[in-house]
């Protein structure tokens, strides 16, 4: 088995493109439902209307790329609004059920038959980064120990960490606020928090966009690592895989979803290598381990490891055990 | 039962401040209250020399039941007002609709003669109003003193704009903290200042809850069933500061249960039974009043039913049904 490898792929893993766009979503939806408490099951929507609203605007109507962008957040303004108004006033599973609902609408009209020509139906859409791209400072990829990436990768990989610190210090410098203790006060109970003169309708809407509007850069990161949009990226899997991060990492943390974002798919790479390595090396019969088998089987390690530790650390890594006691109260 | 609860000190009076977190006190608002109460009529919506707060005509339904149906209520400035009756005469229904927390199907209500009709929940507070609840919101996974500070009104850190500029804020943050320090110290909470809320025990919950609404420089405060779930230790306790919110130029209004209580501290007493205000006075007046016993008791509290003719007590229900033709108020 050849350890090295399978460690680096597994390093490259924990801090590659996949990671990125996964912590970006996971970022926005501690906003959501860490600080706020709102249960948001369709973060996916929000990466999939910027990641759209970019490619399409390139891709499909040959405009420029900052346009895109703009045509991005602007998109995904509309939708947190969209969702927002209606149900922020309501219980909060209906944010749940309408968001969950919403994500699916919009995946499905993304790959609709009907609008092909605009979103390039279940294909989806390609040829739009090169002027994210053309933006590089790199010549070579970096080569860094046992890291190695393309110098396309390089770019995006920097622009998404910058994001990812950007972000990761707008959410620290805004839960440390006042702002950030209404919004933790409308977490626990935002009727008391109403009691005390706080508009918290409006501070759930802003909390809604916000977190929305960092789910969009998680979008954008989709859009221009692969250089390709495709709908089913941000089918229902992809809002609980970003909870998973959440919840492994610890909510309402603002290192939260980057250690768990690092650590679940560093995981994922390490069993992946482990399973495939152990296949080659010790011919793990056909009939226990398939080698199709292998992309699966690295899901139920993963799951079960998860498993162990919301049994021993239900706080999640960096959550505080004495903090999580008090909901059982 | 918790150590602080045991503690004698916390069943002092309420202590005297020497801080500008919490009003001064001022002996003579009580028998001010209690001398301008004394001219009003003991009649259900009897006119107060000075309402800071009145209802009119205030109704709420739901479905076929009239939860509320109350003509005419006023609460006099500087007094402790109880609002007491049987459970389910719609005394915590009115509340919610006097508050913002729910809204009444028609009627008007004037806090300081600005109608609250289309004021919402949480604009209330910046009028000087502030309501606890029955079940207590301590907010858990926050501290004490964070619960404090959101308590305040007015903060410019709570813009999301301003919020990520903290030179914008930290020195409001600043002058809130010192007097979100001054009154736990008042309510003996300053030990638990770092503690989660959730930590608390129920008393003193009930006491962080009072103290941050403290935090919103209120005129007058509304409190929801105060004494449920305190164990009698803490119970006189928070008498004192129900007193004392009087004695510092504060109106009360509470829901209550415990007679006892409203005995001890209410200047005046209003009774709802089934949605309406069956009878005003003050205390020892309402609890000897006929209206009051009978919707507490039933009209046959002291009668033994069985040696009472079936007949007769049929009569009696229909007659009773015909004179409040419930379902026919909206209809």
């Amino acid at each position: 088995m050849d350890w090295g490898l399978i460690g680096s792929n597994a390093l490259e893993a924990a801090i590659g493109a996949d990671m990125i766009i996964y912590c970006l979503a996971a970022i926005g939806l501690n906003v959501h439902f860490g600080y706020a408490g709102l249960l948001n099951f369709g973060q996916a929507a929000f990466v999939a209307v910027a990641a759209y609203g970019l490619a399409t605007m390139v891709a499909t109507f040959g405009l420029s790329f900052w346009l895109g962008i703009s045509v991005g957040l602007v998109a995904v303004i509309v939708l947190a609004v969209l969702l927002g108004v209606p149900t922020l006033r309501l219980r909060a599973d209906y944010l749940a059920i309408v968001t969950l609902a919403a994500a699916e609408i919009v995946r499905l009209t993304f790959r609709s038959v009907t609008l092909r020509d605009t979103f390039g139906g279940s294909d989806g859409l390609q040829g739009f980064a090169r002027g994210f791209y053309a933006l590089s400072p790199y010549t070579t990829g970096i080569d860094f120990g046992p890291i190695s990436f393309s110098a396309r990768q390089s770019w995006s990989i920097t622009v998404g960490w910058v994001l990812i610190i950007l972000a990761s210090l707008l959410v620290w410098m805004l839960m440390r606020s006042p702002w950030g203790r209404v919004l933790k006060g409308i977490r626990e109970d935002e009727d008391a928090v109403r009691s005390l003169g706080k508009n918290v309708y409006s501070y759930k809407l802003q909390a809604l966009l916000i977190g929305g509007l960092i789910g969009a850069l998680a979008g954008f990161m989709y859009a221009l690592a692969q250089a390709a949009v495709q709908p089913d990226f941000t089918s229902p899997d992809f809002t609980f895989f970003a909870y998973t991060i959440l919840i492994l990492g610890g909510a309402a943390r603002v290192l939260g979803p980057v250690l768990g974002a690092a650590i679940f798919w560093g995981l994922l790479s390490l069993s992946d290598g482990l399973l495939r390595g152990a296949q080659n090396e010790y011919a793990i019969p056909e009939w226990l381990l398939g080698s199709t088998d292998v992309g699966a089987v690295r899901f139920m390690l993963v799951g079960a490891a998860l498993m162990l530790l919301m049994i021993f650390r239900p706080q999640g890594i960096l959550g505080d055990r004495k903090e999580l006691a008090l909901d059982a109260r | 039962m918790t150590p602080a609860e045991m503690d004698p000190e916390m069943n002092d009076q309420a202590p005297d401040p020497t801080a500008g977190g919490v009003p001064p006190v001022d002996s003579e608002l009580k028998a001010k209250a209690l001398a301008a109460l004394r001219t009003v009529e003991h009649e259900p919506g009897a006119a107060k020399p000075d309402p800071i707060l009145t209802a009119d005509h205030v109704h709420r339904q739901f479905g076929g039941l009239v939860a509320v149906d109350v003509e005419h209520v006023q609460v006099q400035r500087g007094s402790i007002t109880a609002l007491i009756g049987p459970n389910g005469a719609g005394k915590t229904t009115f509340f919610n609709l006097l508050t913002g927390f729910d809204r009444p199907d028609k009627g008007d209500w004037r806090f300081n003669e600005k109608s609250l009709r289309k004021v919402r929940a949480h604009q209330i507070a910046h009028l000087g109003m502030v309501r606890t609840f029955q079940l207590t919101k301590a907010l858990s996974r926050l501290t004490v003193i964070e619960n404090m500070r959101l308590g305040a009104t007015g903060q410019s850190g709570e813009n999301v704009f301003k919020a990520i500029l903290p030179f914008l804020w930290r020195g409001q943050e600043q002058e809130i903290t010192d007097r979100a320090d001054e009154i736990l110290a008042y309510f003996k909470l300053d030990t638990k200042r770092e503690d989660f809320a959730g930590s608390l025990s129920g008393g003193q919950r009930k006491l962080l809850e009072m103290a941050r609404a403290l935090m919103v420089q209120p005129e007058m405060v509304m409190l929801d069933e105060p004494m449920a779930g305190v164990n009698p230790a803490l119970k006189q306790s928070l008498l004192g500061h129900v007193k004392a919110l009087r004695d510092r130029g504060m109106t009360v209004l509470f829901v209550e249960h415990d007679m006892d209580m409203v005995r001890d501290v209410a200047d005046w007493v209003v009774v709802m039974a089934q949605g309406q205000i069956i009878a005003e006075g003050p205390p020892l007046a309402v609890m000897a009043d006929d209206r009051v016993i009978d919707a507490y008791l039933g009209a046959h509290h002291d009668t033994d039913l069985s040696a009472m003719d079936v007949h007769e007590l049929d009569m009696e229900e229909a007659a009773e049904l015909a004179t409040h033709p419930r379902e026919e108020h909206e209809r």
